[in-house]
């Protein structure tokens, strides 16, 4: 097959993917999308004749665009605009993923500092505050005093781009110094680790040590509910486990749609790129099949 | 394995077989990430600084 790789840095992923793919005689054509112009009629970029183009672009605004213009000229991409557009946005994906029925944390929003504070005395102390874009844990803050929560929200009214002026207040969740990560296609997982750490950031790139997880049935379910509930795709889904590792409890925090799988590469038997590069040419054969 | 030399502080930097456009590299003198611009004959330029939005 023919395949279009959306990126602006390669990272040790997309290196995997790219391998996986030229060890199978794929043809390859990279897009960088720095370089390139997408018109309402047509882009420089060379996309006419591909089977198939996998957004891996590291920005989201990037990704958010460059998909919704393949899409716009017919070209099959995965993940689709629309998955991209609900797993970027943390208001959007916790919306979906409530509208699904799927556990995830109890979540206000709001629009002031005032309002934000009162959000943040409802949830008590410690609570979560998020920015809606972004990724890698940046920015994100647990609230511990209201002193704490006062200086964090008078510091994104002032130095914030209007997003940081959306107020994504979250309850925190005592997991068990640990989350899971699980890589799936569609809803079907094709692996998965937990995230510790000593840190309540528990993100494999903000140092937390990674271990291969055994799904058990529940979380298998939530998985595939949360894919669907966005779009389905190639996706990093979060999930926490409540009330301590054996209660066979979990709550979806996140879905991620451009998602690193090195890190659980190295954890796990599964040979994850060869697995997704299984699930890219299912995609290329039958483009058009529901998700 | 071949060499090219960092933009930033000028020293050589070891570049691996498999190399990729695109790819970031660490000077190991400096400690500049460079990005491939090029993979034969190699280029390297500083890469562009983290954006707020970067990420997965």
């Amino acid at each position: 097959m023919k395949i279009g790789i959306l990126y602006s840095r390669i990272r040790q992923d997309e290196k995997l993917l790219l391998n996986e793919l030229r060890d199978r005689d794929h043809e390859i054509e990279k897009i960088d999308v720095r370089k390139h112009q997408f018109g309402l009629d047509g882009t420089t970029a060379n996309v006419e004749e591909l089977d198939l183009v996998v957004d891996r672009c590291l920005s989201t605004s990037r990704s958010l665009y460059a998909t919704r213009f393949i899409d716009h000229y017919d070209v099959p991409v995965v993940n689709s605009p629309e998955t991209a557009d609900v797993c970027a946005d943390k208001v959007k994906n916790s919306l979906a993923l409530d509208d699904a029925g799927v556990p995830t944390p109890d979540t206000k929003v709001t629009f002031t500092v005032d309002a934000a504070m009162e959000a943040i005395e409802s949830f008590g102390y410690p609570c979560v505050l998020k920015p809606v874009v972004g990724s890698w844990g940046r920015l994100m803050a647990k609230i511990d005093s209201e002193s704490a929560a006062e200086a964090i929200l008078e510091h994104k009214k002032v130095l914030g781009h209007y997003e940081h002026k959306v107020f994504y207040v979250q309850e925190f969740v005592d997991k068990p110094g640990r989350d899971i990560r699980v890589v799936a296609t569609d809803g079907e997982p094709v692996a998965a680790m937990t995230r510790t750490s000593d840190h309540w950031l528990t993100n494999a790139a903000k140092g937390g040590d990674t271990d291969a997880f055994e799904l058990d049935d529940t979380a298998r379910d939530l998985v595939e509910k949360a894919s669907d509930a966005v779009g389905g795709g190639l996706l990093g889904v979060d999930l926490m486990e409540v009330g301590g590792e054996e209660s066979g409890e979990y709550t979806v925090h996140e879905i991620n749609h451009t998602v690193e799988f090195k890190a659980l590469n190295g954890c796990v038997d599964t040979d994850v790129p060869a697995t997704v590069v299984d699930w890219l040419e299912r995609k290329a054969q039958t483009p058009e099949a529901p998700q | 394995m071949s060499e090219a030399d960092c933009p930033e502080c000028g020293a050589g930097v070891d570049l691996h077989d498999d190399l990729e456009v695109g790819e970031i590299l660490d000077c190991g003198t400096c400690g500049a990430e460079l990005e491939v611009l090029a993979a034969d004959p190699p280029e390297l330029d500083t890469a562009p600084e983290l954006e707020e939005d970067w990420g997965e």
